[in-house]
């Protein structure tokens, strides 16, 4: 277990390793220098040339991935080449924005989504259960920055009932002024989510419901109740656990398009600034952030699945 | 935001000992017809796919262009009334007889632009599935077939490229490759997309590898190209169509992600994405131009689902009603 432990560590940590040669290769393949980023497109060859040198840019390209490396280990993710800030102070104030999101989109679709899946596995075929998949297939199927526009057309602009856009922090609001200015954006990430949830947890319940333990339960005398709560959902639920770590693993790294509509300044956004503006140590800074939650989540699955299961560290 | 499925949802085992024979093909089909929500999918897939396709014999160019070009402003009849198609405010007609989903901001027709949009947005994301399906099946069979160095190389490269959030990759690479054309946001498509198919066709190659035929094959003398074409890849049809399908429909809603970002399709050629963008900052007074464009991504997006689902059903039999209506 220890040696596979270690083993998995070290295959994460390379797999970050190559995130971040990945992302700066791409960045480097990028025409017109960073610094003209930062000293302007009429300033003197001096100049850039001498930006260039503070910050290692005419060094060669293993050189300073090399010393990226070493300075994000130690925790020094860089300056943005266009705040001039902190790289990781700058994510960090972004992702309590990001968090907030993902956590109360996270409730809503799973309040959401494993009732109805829940509720049509138990009746296939049924009317509520055509019902019951139909909403669920939109709501995979939906562009979410097109849902977000509609729900901001109709329940802000038309109704009233809830702001347009704009985030509003707890200290500054309250919690129900939060809450208020956050309704809409969660619905909108909640909608896609909902729906595989009630798919997987239907097609879950199906497949558990088909497997001799259930036949033996119900044979033994055990009600519809005690047979669907302690035997079929609680089987059928594991999955989802799974998917739920990868899911939320994946939104801590930012949801682009749902902040992008409602203007919320979480990582999303941030990244998705610093791609278009090109600058370098940010790109660097969010993929990384993004990517260390995935990393981490799968590591988590992998290890909590080889300790529930012994055959399969015995493969390795 | 994943846009992509979670990778539990498209790897649901095939379980198959042999290629499919031709009178299991023809179970297939059938077992396919009989599922009334896949027929409904195909039918208007088919449907969207010759208007796309017809669109410069039928959708009059005039509809297509500005009004402004025409002769600076254009008037239609509604009602008895002569009314300008771009109000002096700037506000465009709303869906009337002559403009059916309603004019957009520059007085283009929603609908025209819309049925040219479709050309592109299925243009784009097909090629881009195709090539994701190509990159995704030769990594899989050669990283499961040969194992060892190969093996440990590619999956480690394969885990970083699923490790960067699928949009951010997209949209760093569109700001890097040259912007505005078509086979950029091609390239994109199939360059995000591969890594979940090599993973599944991976898992699937190395269960394959142990059975008895590709033991047999290699008794007789069978080289490694062999074993690879003709004794592994048509098993693993199944899942590959079934990835291409539900792919499809992740690579209509990237691309329309893509174009809505403003950096996958350029304006002026019109992409669903693209055009909700452009409708975005006016949507309180022209909702036509966002909501239209959207409609059709979702339409399209449901069918190639239903057709997905239905052709996994199809193709495991046993274990149907999965997960649809």
């Amino acid at each position: 277990m220890t040696a596979r432990l270690v083993r998995r560590l070290l295959a994460s940590v390379l797999v970050l390793v190559i995130v971040c040669a990945v992302t700066f290769l791409i960045f480097f393949a990028v025409p017109g220098k960073p610094a003209e980023l930062i000293a302007g497109k009429y300033a003197s060859q001096e100049t850039l040339a001498l930006i260039e040198h503070r910050l290692g840019l005419d060094q060669p390209l293993p050189l300073q991935f090399a010393r990226f490396l070493t300075h994000a280990a130690r925790g020094d993710w860089g300056f943005s080449y266009v705040s001039q800030q902190p790289v990781l102070g700058t994510i960090l104030v972004a992702f309590p924005k990001t968090l907030s999101l993902t956590f109360g989109a996270m409730v809503v679709w799973l309040v959401i989504g494993i009732p109805i899946g829940v509720l049509s596995a138990l009746k296939p075929g049924s009317a509520w259960d055509r019902l019951a998949m139909v909403s669920a297939l939109v709501g995979i199927s939906m562009p979410p920055y097109w849902l977000g526009l509609i729900l901001l057309r109709v329940f802000a602009d038309q109704l009233g009932w809830f702001p347009l856009g704009d985030y509003v922090e707890i200290a500054r609001g309250g919690v129900l002024g939060w809450a208020h200015h956050l309704v809409l954006p969660w619905a909108t990430l909640a909608a896609l989510y909902a729906g595989w949830y009630a798919r997987m947890t239907r097609a879950q319940m199906l497949d558990v419901a088909r497997l001799d333990f259930v036949r033996t339960a119900r044979a033994k005398g055990l009600g519809q109740v005690a047979v669907v709560w302690r035997h079929i959902l609680r089987n059928a639920l594991l999955p989802l656990v799974t998917m739920l770590g990868m899911d939320v693993a994946y939104l801590f790294g930012g949801a682009v398009l749902t902040e992008s509509v409602f203007g919320i300044p979480g990582v999303g956004g941030l990244a998705w600034r610093a791609i278009r503006m090109r600058d370098l140590p940010m790109v660097m800074g969010t993929v990384l952030f993004a990517a260390c939650f995935i990393v981490l989540a799968n590591l988590i699955v992998d290890l909590v699945y080889s300790a529930l299961d012994p055959r399969i560290s015995a493969e390795g | 935001m994943s846009l992509a499925p979670p990778a539990s949802a498209l790897a649901a085992p095939l379980e198959r000992e042999t290629a499919p024979h031709r009178s299991e093909l023809g179970a297939i089909a059938r077992r396919l017809a009989a599922d009334r929500w896949a027929v409904a999918g195909l039918l208007f897939l088919t449907l969207l796919t010759l208007l796309a396709w017809s669109a410069p014999w039928f959708v009059p160019h005039v509809l297509h262009a500005s009004a402004f070009r025409l002769g600076m402003m254009d008037h239609i009849q509604i009602a008895g009334r002569t009314v300008e198609v771009v109000s002096a405010d700037g506000v465009p007609v709303g869906p009337t007889r002559a403009y059916p989903l309603g004019a957009d901001l520059i007085g283009r027709d929603v609908l025209a632009r819309m049925i040219y949009g479709a050309r592109i947005s299925l243009l784009v994301s097909a090629l881009g599935t195709l090539l994701a399906v190509f990159l995704g099946a030769l990594a899989g069979l050669l990283t499961g077939f040969y194992r060892g160095a190969v093996d440990t190389a590619l999956s480690r490269f394969v885990d970083a490229m699923m490790a960067i959030p699928i949009l951010l990759l997209a949209i760093a690479l569109a700001s890097v490759l040259r912007q505005g054309s078509l086979w950029t946001v091609i390239l994109i498509l199939g360059l995000v997309n591969w890594t979940y198919l090599a993973r599944i066709i991976r898992g699937e190659v190395l269960a394959l590898r142990e059975k008895e035929f590709i033991e047999a094959a290699r008794a007789v003398g069978a080289g490694d190209a062999r074993i690879l074409l003709r004794h592994l890849l048509p098993n693993l049809l199944g899942p590959l169509l079934v990835f291409t399908t539900l792919s499809l429909a992740g690579n209509i809603l990237l691309e329309s992600a893509l174009s809505f970002l403003g950096v996958g399709i350029r304006p002026p050629a019109p992409s669903w994405g693209n055009m909700i963008e452009e409708g975005m900052a006016f949507y309180r007074v022209a909702w036509w131009i966002t909501l239209f464009p959207g409609l059709a991504i979702l339409l399209t997006v449901v069918s190639l689902n239903l057709v997905g689902d239905g052709l996994r059903d199809a193709l495991t039999p046993g274990t149907h009603d999965r997960s649809r209506p």
